[in-house]
C-alpha cells in the first residue's frame, strides 16, 4: 500500500522552486516577465488603506442625524488636516457655538444621515512586496504579484517562528550533534543565518539577539526555551509573523535531536554563501514549511523552462526515512519491509507498518504514519 | 437540515462509496446492498492532501479509495477518475458523496447589536451550518468603533453573517455596523480577486440601507431576519444561504475543490453539518436528551439535543492534533497530569505534545504514550462541553412570566439547556474515541471528561463514519439507516454515577441488579470504587439503588431508584468515584487512585 505515509520534508542539492509573491491586497507590479530579480528588490508594490475613525456628529452636535449635512464644513472626499473644524453649529448667542475637530489627518470617507456617523481615513501606507529570493520573474499576475523562479539548494524545516530574511551562511558548530552555545556565537555573525547542530537553548537564543544574527537553524530546542523567546505558548502551528529579532528554523523538532547528516552537510559546503530564509509555518489547512533556499551563481543555473516538480510514487525498500514518534523519535534509517498486513502494536491497535534497518545494522518495526521519508536528491 | 435539492440518481443505489476530508485524513467506506439491506463493507484512509505538494484535495481521496479497492477487490478508480455508475458487480461504484472540514473548515465572522441576544443568534446559526466563528462583533461588545473596523480588516473570514434588530425596530445600530464593515473592505482567506459573501439577515427594515452600503463591497445576499421578535428565534433561513454560499463561493477556492465538487453525486456537505444531521436524527427517532461530540485533529464539534431543541458548537482550537498544544495551554498542564498514572517530567511532555502537533498523521507506539493522548482527550472533550454549555442556552434578554411561586427563585433568562441528569445517551466520534483499542477506553474517555450524573448510556462510532452517513441520509435515507443501526452505533454500556461525595471506603450506594435470565447480582458501591458488571448489549437488566442518605441519583438524597438499563460491549459502569469527580491531590495517591480504577475496568494491557 504506498499511499500510507508523511510526505516528508525535502533537503536537496538542487532544485528549481517557484515562489508565488502575492500582495495582500491589489497593487502594482514593478517588474516583468523574464526579468532577473534580486531577493531584496522590491516587485510590486500596494497603498495598504489607512486606518478608519468613525465620528458620531449628530452626537456631538447634538442634533439629528438627518440633519448633520446642514452643519459639516467638509465633504465627502476632502482633505482635512488633525484639529481642522470638520462641523459647527451657528447658534445665535456665540458662545454656545459647538465645533467638531478632526481628530486624524486624512480624508472624509462617508457621511452617513441614518446614523450621524462620519468616517475619517488616515493617509494610505504604501507596502512593498519583495522578492525574497535572487531570481527570475516566470509569471505577472496583473495587480497582485508575480511568481519568482530560482534554481538553489532547498531544506524545508518541520517548525520556524518569524518571517522571511536573508543573510550567509555560518556553520557555528563541529558536527550535526553538537549543541548550540552562547560561546559558539561571536560579534561577526551579525546579520548572517547561523547552523547550529542539534539543540539551541535560551542563553544561546538571547545571545544570537545579542549579537544580531538573521536566523538560527537548529536540529531541536525545548518547548520552555521556545516559551521564553516567544512570551507566551503556541497552541496552533501558524507562525511568520513573530517579532522576536530573528527567524528560528527546526529541522527535526522539539528536544535535542541532531540535525540530519544530509542536511548539516549540504549546509556545510554553501558555507559563506547568501541564503534567504523564512520561519513561516503553517500545519494545519495548507502546509506551509520554514524553508532555506541557497540560490545558484547565475552562471551555475544555467537556462532552464519549467520548475522541477519532485514525483513522489510512495514510499520504497531502501528509501531513507526519519522517525517522528517516541520511542525512537529522530532515528534516521532505511526502509527493510513493507509487510502489507497489519501488525499490531503494544498500544492493542492494529495498524500498518514497516521495518526500518539502522546504520548499526538493528531493526525496528514502526507503524508506517510514525516515519517522514527525507525527500530530494 | 441542507437547503440543496436532493441528488437525483437514475439508477438505484446499491453500491456507495462516500468519503470524509478530514484536517488530517481523508477517510473513505464502502456501502453495499447486501440482501435487502445496506452493510459498510471495506474502508481505507490517506493523509488529506490540501497541502503542498499535492494541493489538491482530491488526490487524497483517490488514495483512501485505492485503499478500498484493494482491500475489496472492487475495482473503482479508472485513473482519476471513479466509475460510476456499477458496471458489473466487482466494477464501479453508483455514487461518490462526500463531506469536508478540510482547509480549516468554513471560517466566519458574526456581527449582531446586542452580545448576548442578537449576537448570540447569529452565532448558534453559523455554528449550526457547520462553521467555525472566529469573531462575534456586536454594537455593544465593549469595543470601540475604530477597534472594530481594524479587527474586521485583520480577520479573513470565509463568509460574515450580519444580525441586529427585530423587524420593524430601529435600523441605525445595524446600520452603523454596516458601515464599519464596509469602511474596514474586508477580505477574504483565499482568492484575493474575489469578494467576500456576507449574509444579512437582521432588521428586514434595514435591508435597502445595508443593500446601499455594502452591495457593492461584498458578495451580499439578504434573507429572514435571524430574530424577527425577540422571543422567538429562526435560524434555518440563514444556516440555508451560508450553506449554498459555502458551496459556491468557498469550496470553489480551496485547493482542488472544484474537482472534488464535480466528483461528487451529491453535494459536499461541511462535515459538522454531516454530524449534525446524524445526531438530531438518533435524538428524535428515540425521543432522546442526548449529548454527541466528534473529536477531530483540530476541532472538537459537541452536538446536543435537549427536549427535541438541537445546539451544536465547535471548539476551533480543541483537537487532537494540529490543535493538541492548545488544548495544554487551555486546560493547563496540571489538568492533563491528573489522568496520567505514572509520573514524566514536564519537559518530555510538552516537548512530545508540541512533536506531536508539528507531525499530527503520528499515532501512539508504545502504552504511555496513548495514555498521555487519552489524558489529553479527557481534557479536550471537557473543555469543549463547558464551551457548549455556555453557548446551548435558551433565549436571553426575554421577559419571563413570574409567578408568587418564583419568588424565591433566581433563575435568569439564557440559562443553559445541558441538564446532566436529563442526559439519556452521550455519543462519542472522532478518531481518538472510535479507534480506541479497547472500546473501555472510550467509555472511560468520555465518563471522566463529562461526568453523567444519575444513569446515562453511552455509545460510540465504530470506526467513524458519522459524517457520511450524514451526507448519505440526503439522498438515500433508508441506507444511511440501516448502515447506521448495523455499523456505525456500538453501544458501549450504561453510567451509574451517583452525586455525592464521602470518603474512600464509605459506603456509597446498595444496589441490585436483576438480569434477563433471573440472576441476581447484589452488591454495595463504596466511594472511590469503580466497578464493571458485563451487560452484553442486546441485553437489559432491572436495577434498584439505594444511595446512602446524603447522596442523590436523580430522585433526591437518599432516595432509592428503580431504573432498567441497556447494556453494550463494555457493561454497565457504577462509578462510585463522587460528584463531581474529585481527584487526590497527593501525586502518589492519585496515581494509586488511578492505577486502581483503571485496573478494576481493565482498561489498559498492563492494568488487565
Amino acid at each position: 500500500m504506498p499511499h500510507s505515509y508523511t510526505p516528508g520534508l525535502t533537503v536537496t542539492e538542487q532544485t528549481t522552486v517557484r515562489r508565488r509573491r502575492m500582495l495582500s491586497l491589489p497593487g502594482s507590479v514593478l517588474v516583468t516577465i523574464g526579468e532577473t530579480v534580486r531577493a531584496d528588490q522590491a516587485v510590486a508594490r500596494a497603498e495598504l488603506p489607512g486606518k478608519v475613525y468613525p465620528l458620531n456628529l449628530a452626537n456631538q452636535l447634538g442634533v439629528a442625524p438627518d440633519e448633520i449635512h446642514e452643519y459639516l464644513i467638509k465633504k465627502v472626499g476632502d482633505p482635512v488636516r488633525k484639529d481642522e473644524i470638520l462641523a459647527e453649529n451657528k447658534p445665535l448667542i456665540k458662545w454656545l457655538k459647538t465645533e467638531v475637530r478632526s481628530p486624524i489627518t486624512g480624508v472624509v470617507e462617508s457621511v452617513s444621515s441614518v446614523t450621524g456617523q462620519v468616517l475619517l481615513r488616515e493617509p494610505p501606507r504604501l507596502l512593498e512586496l519583495l522578492g525574497y529570493v535572487d531570481g527570475r520573474i516566470v509569471e505577472v499576475i496583473p495587480q497582485q504579484g508575480v511568481v519568482v523562479e530560482a534554481t538553489c539548494s532547498l531544506v524545508q524545516g518541520i517548525f520556524g517562528i518569524g518571517g522571511e530574511t536573508r543573510g550567509e551562511i555560518v556553520i557555528a558548530v563541529t558536527s550535526p550533534d553538537e549543541a548550540l552555545t552562547p560561546r559558539h556565537l561571536t560579534a561577526d555573525m551579525k546579520g548572517k543565518v547561523v547552523v547550529g547542530g542539534s539543540f539551541v537553548s535560551s542563553d544561546a537564543l538571547a545571545r544570537a539577539k545579542e549579537v544580531g544574527v538573521a536566523g538560527v537553524v537548529i536540529g531541536g530546542i525545548h518547548d520552555k526555551d521556545l516559551r521564553a523567546l516567544l512570551g507566551y505558548d503556541i497552541g496552533v502551528a501558524i507562525t511568520g509573523t513573530e517579532q522576536v529579532g530573528l527567524t528560528l528554523i527546526l529541522t527535526e523538532g522539539f528536544g535535542s535531536i541532531p540535525m540530519a547528516d544530509k542536511t548539516f552537510t549540504l549546509f556545510s559546503a554553501h558555507a559563506g554563501q547568501p541564503a534567504s530564509i523564512s520561519g513561516a509555518t503553517q500545519i494545519r489547512a495548507g502546509v506551509i514549511r520554514p524553508e532555506i533556499i541557497i540560490p545558484k551563481q547565475a552562471d551555475a543555473a544555467g537556462d532552464h523552462g519549467m520548475a522541477t516538480v519532485p514525483q513522489r510514487e510512495g514510499i520504497r525498500i531502501g528509501d531513507q526515512v526519519r522517525i517522528i514518534r517516541d520511542p525512537l523519535f529522530g532515528k534516521i534509517g532505511e526502509v527493510a519491509s513493507l509487510p502489507a498486513d497489519l501488525q499490531k502494536i503494544p498500544t492493542e491497535s492494529d495498524v500498518r507498518v514497516m521495518e526500518v534497518r539502522f546504520a548499526d545494522g538493528s531493526r525496528a518495526v514502526i507503524p508506517r504514519t510514525n516515519i517522514e521519508l527525507i525527500e530530494g536528491s | 437540515m441542507a437547503s440543496q435539492e436532493p441528488a437525483q440518481t437514475a439508477h438505484p443505489l446499491n453500491v456507495i462509496v462516500a468519503t470524509d476530508c478530514g484536517s488530517t485524513t481523508t477517510k473513505a467506506i464502502l456501502i453495499e446492498k447486501v440482501g435487502d439491506e445496506y452493510r459498510q463493507t471495506y474502508r481505507g484512509e490517506a493523509p488529506t492532501t490540501v497541502e503542498a505538494p499535492f494541493e489538491d484535495v482530491t488526490r487524497g481521496v483517490l488514495n483512501a479509495i485505492a485503499e478500498i479497492e484493494e482491500l475489496s477487490g472492487r475495482k473503482i478508480l479508472d485513473g482519476d477518475q471513479i466509475m460510476t455508475p456499477c458496471r458489473d458487480p466487482k466494477t464501479g461504484v453508483d455514487i461518490y458523496i462526500s463531506t469536508s472540514s478540510a482547509g480549516g473548515g468554513l471560517q466566519m465572522m458574526v456581527t449582531g447589536v446586542v452580545q448576548n441576544m442578537t449576537g448570540e443568534s447569529a452565532q448558534r446559526a453559523a455554528l449550526g451550518a457547520g462553521a467555525i466563528v472566529i469573531d462575534v462583533l456586536a454594537s455593544n461588545d465593549g469595543r470601540l468603533p475604530h477597534e472594530k473596523i481594524e479587527r474586521i480588516r485583520t480577520m479573513r473570514p470565509d463568509m460574515i453573517l450580519m444580525s441586529g434588530g427585530t423587524d420593524g425596530g430601529a435600523v441605525s445600530h445595524v446600520v452603523e455596523m454596516a458601515e464599519y464593515i464596509a469602511a474596514a473592505e474586508p477580505r477574504p482567506r483565499f482568492g484575493a480577486t474575489y469578494k467576500l459573501p456576507l449574509v444579512y439577515a437582521g432588521n428586514t427594515d434595514a435591508q435597502p440601507q445595508v443593500k446601499k452600503i455594502l452591495g457593492e463591497k461584498t458578495a451580499l445576499v439578504l434573507t429572514e431576519n435571524i430574530r424577527p421578535v425577540l422571543e422567538r428565534e429562526n435560524l434555518a433561513p440563514a444556516r440555508n444561504k451560508i450553506h449554498d454560499l459555502f458551496l459556491e463561493h468557498v469550496m470553489q477556492q480551496a485547493p482542488g475543490y472544484k474537482k472534488l465538487i464535480e466528483m461528487a453525486g451529491a453535494p459536499i456537505m461541511p462535515t459538522p453539518a454531516a454530524v449534525g444531521v446524524i445526531m438530531e436524527t438518533i435524538a428524535k427517532r428515540e425521543h432522546l436528551n442526548l449529548i454527541g461530540v466528534d473529536i477531530g485533529g483540530a476541532t472538537t464539534d459537541v452536538f446536543s439535543v435537549f427536549e427535541g431543541l438541537f445546539n451544536r458548537t465547535v471548539s476551533a482550537n480543541l483537537g487532537m492534533s494540529y490543535s493538541i498544544s492548545n488544548v495544554l495551554a487551555e486546560a493547563g498542564l496540571a489538568n492533563i497530569m491528573r489522568w496520567v498514572p505514572f509520573t514524566i517530567d514536564e519537559q518530555t511532555l510538552r516537548n512530545r505534545i508540541k512533536n506531536k502537533m508539528i507531525r499530527p498523521t503520528t499515532i501512539p507506539q508504545t502504552l504511555d504514550e496513548l495514555q498521555i493522548e487519552h489524558a489529553i482527550a479527557r481534557e479536550a472533550l471537557r473543555l469543549a462541553l463547558i464551551h457548549h454549555k455556555s453557548l446551548a442556552t435558551a433565549l436571553k434578554g426575554i421577559q419571563q412570566e413570574r409567578t408568587i411561586s418564583d419568588v424565591f427563585e433566581q433563575q435568569q433568562s439564557g440559562k443553559t439547556l445541558i441538564d446532566m441528569l436529563k442526559l439519556d445517551l452521550i455519543v462519542g466520534s472522532g478518531g481518538i474515541l472510535s479507534h480506541a483499542p479497547r472500546r473501555v477506553q472510550s467509555m472511560l474517555m468520555m465518563v471522566d471528561a463529562y461526568e453523567p450524573l444519575g444513569v446515562t448510556r453511552l455509545s460510540v462510532d465504530s470506526i467513524f463514519m458519522m459524517p457520511h452517513l450524514g451526507v448519505l441520509s440526503t439522498i438515500d435515507e433508508k441506507a444511511a439507516t440501516d448502515v447506521f443501526v448495523r455499523d456505525c452505533m456500538v453501544y458501549l454500556g450504561t453510567c451509574i454515577a451517583p452525586i455525592g461525595q464521602g470518603k474512600d471506603g464509605d459506603r456509597c450506594a446498595d444496589y441490585v441488579i436483576t438480569f434477563a435470565d433471573e440472576r441476581v447480582d447484589k452488591g454495595t458501591l463504596a466511594f472511590g470504587d469503580l466497578r464493571l458488571v458485563p451487560l452484553a448489549g442486546d441485553q437489559k437488566a432491572s436495577i434498584v439503588i439505594q444511595p446512602v442518605k446524603q447522596v442523590n441519583l436523580g430522585a433526591g438524597a437518599g432516595v432509592s431508584v428503580t431504573r432498567e438499563v441497556q447494556g453494550g460491549v463494555v457493561g454497565l459502569l457504577l462509578d462510585g468515584r463522587g460528584r463531581p469527580l474529585q481527584l487526590p491531590t497527593d501525586h502518589n495517591a492519585r496515581v494509586a487512585a488511578l492505577t486502581k480504577w483503571y485496573s478494576a475496568v481493565g482498561l489498559y494491557p498492563t492494568a488487565s
